[in-house]
């Protein structure tokens, strides 16, 4: 397939893994901040290709697994009434909630569908008049844009039958609260591409400059992810921090204004709670008031919720890029895919999920030693 | 979930009101939401992200990245590759 297969090519990728070799004279801490980036670094071995000086920690960018546990339970609480068609993308089903997960509710009779769309979710309003149809508005800046697009489509279709339940967040406050942290090892980021594509990354200089860290926005394939990591090394370096774009044919440094003037009409900031990390002021997106009769959660009353998060779970900090799965004392034992703790260890995007499916399981064979 | 494929338009039209298309990814063909690239046409490649079209693809970008590892890659192939002087 053109524009991917040209960027899987092994002998390409190690002419840039050789160029890291010769740049690197000492060690470096790097994030990517997308977790489809962790699973494609972890699925095709990148961590271990790489000279040892270059340590890669994992990233927030995982929308399944900062969508914060009050959330999920809203989502079981209204996925569970008869009256509603509850929409989601797949990988949300499997997340636990307090209780239960959206899997259980549609075997206990809830009618939960997966899309791959949210124009999949409005078709479905459109075709069940007499259903209210829900879908679940979980994501990055990348996703902000289709689920807009969903609301201004509803509205101009005059469906009253059509809401989302928004946790929209975004990447760069997640920065802030990364870089800022006494406890942050992380001296230089891998931007996520898709998120990039969408908003540009004339947000970034000013978080290169003030915490002193280069930011280079990357692709997802093996040949952008090394190229990044090499733009990243050769300016810790050289002593630079900048904003530089390692994915050009992709992301440009406006990013998409069709997209962004969208979801600037229809969302707003707020804060917004990260699960695991805590509220990040300003973090979010929520629908705008014009937009309000859209908004799920003014639609069911399902605001008095005491969410119960298992103690065991250290996933907030190893978003945070502090700590490993391997590090959770429950990783592969306690949670795996079929019974997980947390929602990093279902996502396909969460970094747990990925040291579970690729066998990183240092933690674990060490105590089976 | 921010994943993107890339696929080549090999359609457009409108649907609902939206500038929709038919995108190619090496075979399989999916309808798209193209409101997002409104310069797009039948034969450009686009990214897509959950039925949405959210990038053009700059083949010149492409092109540039391709070509400079490919030279380095000729030039180790005649030379040898360099010595790691470390
Ligand atoms: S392994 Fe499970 S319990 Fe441990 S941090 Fe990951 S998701 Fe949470």
């Amino acid at each position: 397939m053109k524009h991917v297969t040209e960027y899987r090519d092994a002998d390409l990728v190690h002419v840039v893994l050789d160029g890291i070799r010769q740049t690197v004279t000492k060690p470096w801490v790097l994030m990517e901040i997308c977790g489809g980036q962790t699973h494609a670094i972890v699925r095709h071995g990148i961590d271990q290709l790489l000279p040892t000086e270059i340590e890669l920690v994992h990233g927030p960018g995982c929308p399944v697994c900062v969508t914060p546990l009050e959330l999920i339970d809203k989502s079981l609480a209204i996925a569970s009434c008869t009256e509603v068609i509850f929409t989601s993308y797949g990988d949300m089903l499997r997340v636990p909630g307090s209780g239960s997960d959206l899997f259980s509710v549609r075997a206990s009779g809830g009618d939960v569908r997966v899309v791959y769309s949210p124009l999949d979710a409005v078709k479905i309003a459109q075709q069940n008049p007499d259903r209210e149809v829900v879908f679940f508005a979980i994501g990055f800046e990348t996703t902000a844009p289709p689920n807009a697009m969903s609301v201004v489509q509803a509205q101009s279709l005059g469906l009253k039958n059509y809401s989302i339940l928004v946790s929209h967040v975004r990447v760069p406050p997640a920065m802030h609260v990364i870089l800022g942290s006494p406890h942050n090892r992380v001296q230089g980021f891998l931007a996520a591409g898709h998120v990039c594509a969408v908003m540009g990354y004339w947000e970034y200089p000013p978080i290169a400059e003030k915490y002193g860290v280069p930011i280079v926005v990357t692709g997802f394939e093996p040949l952008d992810i090394v190229q990044g990591i090499l733009q990243a090394t050769r300016q810790l370096e050289e002593g630079r921090c900048e904003a530089e774009n390692a994915y050009p044919r992709v992301v440009t440094f406006e990013g998409n204004r069709p997209a962004q003037k969208l979801i600037e009409r229809v969302f707003e900031p707020c804060d917004r709670k990260w699960r695991g990390i805590g509220t990040i002021p300003d973090s979010g997106w929520r629908l705008r008031q014009e937009f309000a009769e859209f908004d799920a959660e003014l639609r069911f009353d399902v605001e008095a919720i005491q969410p119960d998060e298992s103690p065991l779970c250290i996933a907030g900090q190893i978003l945070q890029g502090l700590k490993k799965p391997h590090d959770c004392s429950a990783f592969g034992v306690k949670c795996t895919p079929e019974n997980p703790l947390g929602a990093t260890m279902v996502s396909s995007e969460g970094a747990c999920a990925a040291y579970y499916r690729y066998g990183r399981h240092v933690a674990g064979q060490k105590q089976e030693e | 979930m921010c994943l993107g494929v890339p696929g080549k338009i090999v359609e457009t039209y409108q649907a609902g009101g939206l500038k929709m298309g038919k995108v190619d990814f090496g075979g399989v063909v999916r309808e798209t939401c193209l409101e997002y690239v409104p310069q797009a046409e039948v034969g450009d490649y686009v990214v897509i992200h959950v039925g949405f079209a959210i990038s053009l693809v700059s083949e010149e970008e492409a092109q540039a990245t391709l070509e400079i590892l490919r030279e380095i890659m000729r030039l180790e192939e005649e030379l040898g590759p360099e010595p790691d002087t470390r």
